[in-house]
């Protein structure tokens, strides 16, 4: 099971990686810049994601937004920003590659004379109504902040959420957000994946003919963060606009692809992916003290942090939450799994793994998958061995990296609480503050 | 390498030939002797297979003063099968790394699962085990309705829900499509597992039922273990149950659920509008490209690119098979709210003739349309999908081949007679969700007549 591909590393830097799949007459276009939101500085978050909005505004050829060309072609397009790079794609009918390619290498090579200080005030309006939407205006909506401003400590590029701090969203100034596209928007700083119904040769020369030619810009360093970490736990409470309390635990642990980043994994599906996983049995099913319960190990690329958040049913506290969740995850570092559900996680890291085969574009396609392996790792074929890092998980590996990441009082504790009911926190949790 | 790029031509964008036409895959069809309807289509390049059991049962279906009944029914489905408890079923799902999922509309309930095609068999008998022979205990009834009303108690923190919610109420009144699927706390409160075991038994199983299975599989193995898997199941083919009172003749025009302090003003501005047999199909769809289906349209354009009022404003008629609604959602900040409000519905009244759909704006949505067209066809839960939304809307197998070319055909005349035909600016109600103190006196300016204030725990 694989994904087969080209790389072509163009003379400016920029990696051109093909892919044919001619089942739909469709081609993805997908571009990588390894660029997020912990290439910011503090006091100036925010510029990463303001950049997804900016990228669509028009460029020195096409001055005009983005949407209506790709929208005549027939294409979906859409970007996103994380912490560690973000991502533009468009999926189009098989004979608008060119305007796709066009369009993209416009705006890396040619977006700044175009931006005006009109359009960047309209989007940042735009911005700021998103985080509202998204984040102020949502139930538990700036938990996620709290979590990262609580784990990371302020000069870590992980302390901020990408969407960025309302005062420094109104504090930008455009001259420093055009320093941030010279420093990061480039060819050997992007990686371009083309997949779909396309002749790969014709693919690469429509690439070199609109790509060569741009401006490279400064060659980045692997970027070096502090390993973070925590002298003991962090208790925190926040008060919200919800009406049933949640507890999220947070612990730091590896970085993507590192060792026991794929165990964890694993771990997170045991204690609460689905209705067999041990938290839902325990607590929906049976206990029936919690409405739901999720886990995840959020693997980034510089850090990583595994956290599980339980809401609780009315009238259960969140203490006893805290407590069952701290038995559960020590049976597990104590025990281990059973070979049982070992084997049940794997064949749904395998299920997912052929899921995402399936199409060509878009978040998660095989395009954004060639891309994020080659960024990440720096080769697009890897696909292979990140599901053989699932295949060789044994309980005893499982259970070590629970007991060396988990099973360990340094961690971050947050009790989201109703308005007016700091009663219902854990004891001795200190006010969250959100910017 | 350094070999000279060919100099490309940045003046203006490249030309783009043709799109290679949808080729829709055949439909292959048997009936079981129960009545179940069973379509396969064959797409096997890669080794997925996804299956979906359409019912044409819904939240329309919930009896009067029983707002959830058809939900909660079907949330029980795979609480526990035979020996199996709930716990056992989803293990058993799990290590087949399924995904199995439930969605519950007004008209129909969709079970899909989606799996590697080596588990095709033990997952076709897993979804007729739950659906024909659920367990439906007392106990696990009365944990999945404790979810439920807590749910309800948490999606009223939630501007949207409070809004579908609302808003359905206020268009439809107590015609079955003024309720949510989910339902509310005092019908929940007053359900029991019998009324689930005669809905199960009496509805469910009665409703006209279409299986579609979308992957690497042969229609004839399919429909040997469907029919098997199936049996005992017996539909009701091509029966639609009598719905309720008629919607409202004129609901209150301007309506707001107050919540105090809210950053935002999520908005709901609409009317009942058609049934998705309407002949004005391609020619509406068209119409609502222009105004608020995507990113490039004029509300979108005016609310979010103009004014930076909002992240994003659409248009949608939710196609029925009744009267479904127009709706335009959004959600604005505070202090917009008035203009937002006033923007839309101009917006909404110029397509219906002071401002017709120009040329222009019609080629610009029907190429979106209809060039990418094919992308909507690429894996097979998205064919699958779109079998049942034949399946549900009894369209002819074509219906997809034929879109492109239906949508093609329309012209400026007939998108102006259908926008005109189908949305009543005078008709229009608008719902507020969002600070009351803050927007009142503005909304007071609109016009609109007097502010109908609602209570959140009511809607």
């Amino acid at each position: 099971m694989n994904i087969a591909f080209a790389k072509h590393t163009l003379a400016n830097g920029l990696d051109v990686l093909l892919h044919e799949d001619h089942r739909c007459p469709i081609v993805a276009v997908n571009l990588w810049y390894h660029v997020g939101s912990k290439n910011e500085q503090p006091g100036r978050t925010g510029f990463a994601h303001l950049f997804e909005h900016l990228m669509f505004e028009g460029s020195e050829h096409y001055d005009s937004g983005y949407f209506e060309p790709l929208q005549r072609a027939g294409a979906a397009f859409n970007g996103s920003t994380s912490a560690d790079r973000t991502n533009y794609w468009e999926v189009v009918p098989a004979n608008a590659l060119e305007l796709a390619l066009w369009m993209e290498s416009d705006r890396m090579g040619f977006l700044l004379p175009a931006l005006t200080e009109a359009k960047f005030s309209n989007q940042r309006d735009v911005v700021l109504n998103e985080r509202r939407q998204n984040y102020e205006n949502r139930p538990y909506g700036l938990a996620p902040m709290v979590m990262l401003a609580a784990l990371f400590p302020e000069t870590h590029g992980y302390h901020w959420a990408t969407i960025g701090e309302i005062a420094d969203l109104h504090a930008a100034r455009l001259e420093e957000v055009r320093e941030f596209f010279r420093t990061y928007y480039h060819p050997a700083n992007a990686s371009l994946a083309i997949a779909g119904d396309v002749d790969p040769a014709n693919a690469l020369a429509l690439a070199r003919a609109y790509f060569d030619d741009l401006r490279e810009g400064p060659r980045l360093g692997p970027m070096s963060l502090p390993a973070p970490a925590l002298a003991r736990e962090r208790r925190l409470v926040l008060q919200d606009r919800v009406e049933l309390p949640r507890l999220l635990v947070a612990w730091l642990t590896p970085p993507m692809f590192a060792p026991d980043d794929g165990e964890l994994d694993l771990a997170a599906d045991i204690l609460a992916n689905g209705k067999s996983s041990r938290l839902y049995k325990r607590l929906v099913y049976k206990e029936r003290i919690a409405t739901d319960v999720s886990a995840a190990q959020n693997s980034r690329e510089a850090a990583g942090f595994f956290q599980v958040a339980v809401t609780a049913a009315p009238g259960h506290t969140i203490a006893r939450l805290q407590a069952e969740v701290a038995e559960e995850v020590r049976a597990l570092a104590e025990d281990g799994p059973t070979a049982d559900e070992l084997e049940r996680g794997r064949i749904q890291a395998e299920s997912q793994f052929v899921y995402r085969l399936q199409t060509v574009g878009g978040f998660g396609g095989k395009s954004d998958q060639l891309n994020a392996y080659n960024t990440f790792v720096g080769d697009p074929g890897y696909f292979d061995r990140d599901l053989e890092r699932y295949r060789q998980v044994t309980p005893r590996s499982l259970q070590e990296a629970v007991r060396r990441h988990l099973a360990r009082d340094e961690r971050v504790t947050l009790s989201v609480v109703p308005t007016g009911r700091l009663d219902l926190a854990l004891p001795d949790s200190m006010p969250a503050e959100v910017s | 390498m350094s070999a000279p790029a060919t100099r490309v031509d940045r003046s203006r964008l490249p030309d783009q030939g043709p799109p290679r036409r949808l080729v829709f895959p055949t439909i292959d069809k048997s009936t079981s002797p129960g009545g179940l309807r069973i379509w396969t289509v064959r797409h096997d390049a890669i080794p997925v297979v996804t299956m979906m059991l359409l019912i044409r049962c819904g939240a329309a279906d919930d009896p009067p003063g029983r707002d959830g009944l058809a939900a909660i029914a079907v949330d029980m489905l795979d609480e526990g099968t035979g020996s199996m408890s709930a716990i056992d079923f989803h293990d058993s799902i799990a290590r087949l790394g399924a995904q199995l999922d439930s969605d519950i509309g007004c008209d129909a309930t969709l079970i899909s699962m989606t799996a590697m095609s080596r588990f095709a068999g033990p997952c076709l008998t897993l979804l007729a085990d739950m659906v024909v022979r659920p367990s439906l205990r007392e106990d696990d009834f009365a944990r999945v309705r404790q979810l439920r009303l807590h749910r309800l108690r948490q999606l009223r923190d939630l501007p949207r829900l409070v809004a579908d919610r609302a808003f359905a109420r206020l268009l439809y009144g107590d015609h079955p499509y003024g309720h949510m699927p989910l339902g509310h706390e005092a019908a929940l409160a007053g359900l029991t597992v019998d009324d689930v075991r005669d809905f199960h038994r009496s509805v469910l199983q009665r409703s006209d039922a279409t299986l579609v299975v979308v992957g690497d599989c042969a229609h004839d193995v399919i429909d040997v273990t469907a029919t098997e898997a199936f049996a005992g199941w017996s539909c009701a083919n091509g029966v639609d149950r009598v719905l309720g009172p008629a919607p409202p003749e004129l609901p209150p025009r301007l309506s707001i659920v107050p919540r105090p302090a809210a950053p935002q003003s999520e908005l709901r501005i609409g009317h009942v509008a058609v049934a998705r047999s309407t002949l004005d199909y391609h020619a509406l769809v068209a119409a609502n490209t222009v105004l608020g289906g995507q990113f490039v349209s004029r509300i979108n354009w005016n609310l979010r690119e103009r004014k930076g009022f909002t992240y994003g404003a659409q248009t949608s008629f939710d196609f029925r098979r009744r009267p479904g609604p127009f709706t335009l959602q959004t959600s604005v900040h505070t202090t917009a709210t008035a203009a937002a409000i006033s923007e839309s519905i101009a917006e909404i009244a110029g397509i219906t003739g002071p401002r017709p759909v120009t040329p222009d704006e019609l080629a610009l949505g029907v190429a979106a349309l209809t060039r990418g067209y094919a992308r909507n066809f690429e894996t097979a839960e998205q064919v699958a999908r779109a079998v049942a939304q034949i399946a549900l809307h009894d369209l002819p197998d074509d219906h997809f081949a034929q879109f492109v070319p239906a949508i093609e055909r329309v012209t400026v005349d007939e998108v102006t007679r259908a926008a005109s035909t189908h949305l009543d600016p005078a008709r229009l109600t608008t719902l507020v969700v969002g600070d009351h103190e803050k927007v009142a006196e503005d909304l007071e300016q609109l016009g609109l007549g007097p502010l109908n204030v609602l209570k959140a725990e009511a809607v």
